[in-house]
């Protein structure tokens, strides 16, 4: 399908001699992408940082954020409206201003990265430690176990089909995030790449930048996948049955 | 064994008004005694239940077990609800060592211990399978080695076959008598079936629904050990047609329905 789909690519700028600045052909796309394939590569590996980094620090942060929120009422009234306000401000807005205060280095975009992408993590992990059967509960507690027990025990692994269907999104936006970022202000990065290589009408290597960048969310997003599958076999199966 | 004097709880429920779940429950439970609770839906069986294992407080009255009255969930007591409430996460075998891992009493030889009670209600070799790979009979039947492992004294069980197909739910019942006569245990059974009350038990708590209150405490004339024989008797249909009209004759009369 994939192979089709180039070739049509490829026939149709060939046929109705599209320019290169509209769009590409795919060969064009590969091979000036190859040509400075050195570069492409450097680029790639520092969006890549970014967004591994992002995704760690959101998921580090959301893990014990979601214990703190769902604690108690109190704490949870006190703190969601900070998080929520997080996600009203504009991301794209907010770089520059985030690149004065922590300057011109990769932090701010990792920050970038982590805003956009920790919000939907905290929300599906909070959400699976509430939605906790009460007989679960009941029975942690007919045992006489401790707050702590009924976290570790009940709470946190009846979360993780949650937690992963956050770290699911949560990733994709990362690429998101660290891209938006890489606009702003970045030295490299394959945003970097874009706004660069369409400045001077390489077109080609921006489309070569895009496709990396789909690449790296799809491996990402089915890294994550597998780490399910394979350390969490009983949560990716009860989400196959939810699905199906 | 368990004394109940004068219990009664009152819930409010989300528009502030008080429900009255049970109301003037007194009764003496012996000790290894079959005690069965039945009564319509809504009778507050369950609120009994959970107010024996010390998961919700009185509101009126007290229960002592061995003279000591309960306050919060007690080390001496199992508890098999409804559903199973297995840790979908966890294998059969530590599903059923849960108990113990809470209360900090793992042994060297709290493995072999469940092993041997999943052999008694015949799920040997399904140690290591988890819960999803189970049918509901062999879920139920685990959870019931759960309430075992830690040896209680006292077994509570809310209407644990109530989910099972009627044949599994003969089955486990038989199982159940069996279990009781190996190791045997204060039993307080929460059932909707009468048959199955009155198979099972000593005595039978006839309950009456809003509020809950003891209608009559029946006692069962039956020999044991039992079997599925002892339904033919007479004795076995008298008890249960004298506990139907405790329960549906008294809301016959309210209805104003022809009985």
């Amino acid at each position: 399908m994939l192979v089709v789909l180039i070739g049509v690519w490829e026939g149709a700028v060939d046929l109705f001699r599209i320019p290169v600045y509209l769009l590409p052909a795919p060969s064009a796309i590969w091979s000036d992408s190859v040509a400075i394939a050195g570069t492409v590569a450097g680029h790639t590996a520092a969006t890549l940082h970014t967004v591994l980094v992002g995704f760690v620090v959101s998921f580090a942060i959301s893990l014990p954020l979601a214990v703190l929120l769902t604690s108690s009422p109190y704490v949870s009234n006190a703190l969601y409206p900070l998080i929520v306000l997080t996600q009203s401000i504009p991301k794209i807005a907010l770089a520059p201003i985030l690149i004065v205060i922590l300057g011109a280095n990769e932090l701010p975009r990792i920050v970038i990265t982590f805003l956009v992408a920790f919000f939907p993590l905290v929300i599906a992990i909070a959400t699976g430690m509430l939605t906790v059967p009460p007989e679960l509960i009941e029975l942690g507690r007919s045992y006489k176990a401790s707050r702590l027990q009924e976290l570790y025990r009940i709470r946190l692994p009846y979360a993780v089909p949650f937690i992963f269907g956050g770290l699911k999104v949560a990733i994709a936006l990362a690429v998101v995030g660290a891209v938006v970022a890489e606009f702003v202000n970045a030295d490299k990065g394959l945003g970097y790449l874009i706004i660069t290589a369409t400045a001077f009408f390489q077109v080609p290597v921006a489309f070569g930048a895009l496709i990396l960048l789909s690449v790296m969310g799809i491996v990402l997003f089915q890294a994550v996948v597998i780490i399910e599958r394979v350390f969490f076999p009983w949560s990716a199966v009860n989400q196959e049955a939810v699905i199906v | 064994m368990i004394e109940i004097d004068k219990l009664s709880k009152v819930f409010q429920s989300q528009d502030g008004e008080d429900v009255v779940a049970v109301r003037n429950f007194s009764v003496a439970i012996a000790k290894n005694e079959f005690v069965s609770l039945v009564g319509p839906s809504g009778c507050g069986k369950s609120t009994m239940l959970r107010l024996v294992a010390g998961l919700i407080p009185p509101t009126v009255g007290t229960i002592l077990i061995e003279g000591v009255p309960v306050r919060e969930p007690r080390q001496d007591t199992g508890i098999v609800f409804q559903s199973p409430t297995l840790l979908p996460w966890a294998t059969v075998a530590d599903n059923v060592l849960f108990p113990l891992k809470m209360m900090h009493q793992m042994a060297v030889d709290s493995l072999d211990k469940a092993n041997a009670l999943l052999g008694l209600v015949g799920l040997a070799g399904f140690e290591k399978k988890y819960p999803r790979e189970l049918s509901g009979g062999m879920q139920q039947r685990a959870a019931i080695c759960r309430a075992l492992i830690h040896d209680p004294g006292i077994l509570l069980m809310d209407e644990p076959f109530g989910a099972l197909d009627a044949l599994t739910r003969e089955e486990m019942s038989l199982e159940l008598l069996r279990i009781w006569t190996e190791q045997p245990k204060t039993i307080l059974f929460v059932t909707h079936s009468i048959p199955e009350a009155v198979l099972l038990s000593d005595r039978v708590i006839v309950m009456s629904a809003r509020p809950g209150e003891i209608v009559e405490i029946v006692e069962v004339p039956l020999p044991r050990p039992r079997s599925f024989a002892v339904e033919a008797r007479s004795e076995f249909q008298d008890c249960a047609q004298h506990i139907r009209k405790l329960i549906f004759g008294a809301r016959d009369e309210h209805d104003g329905a022809p009985s």
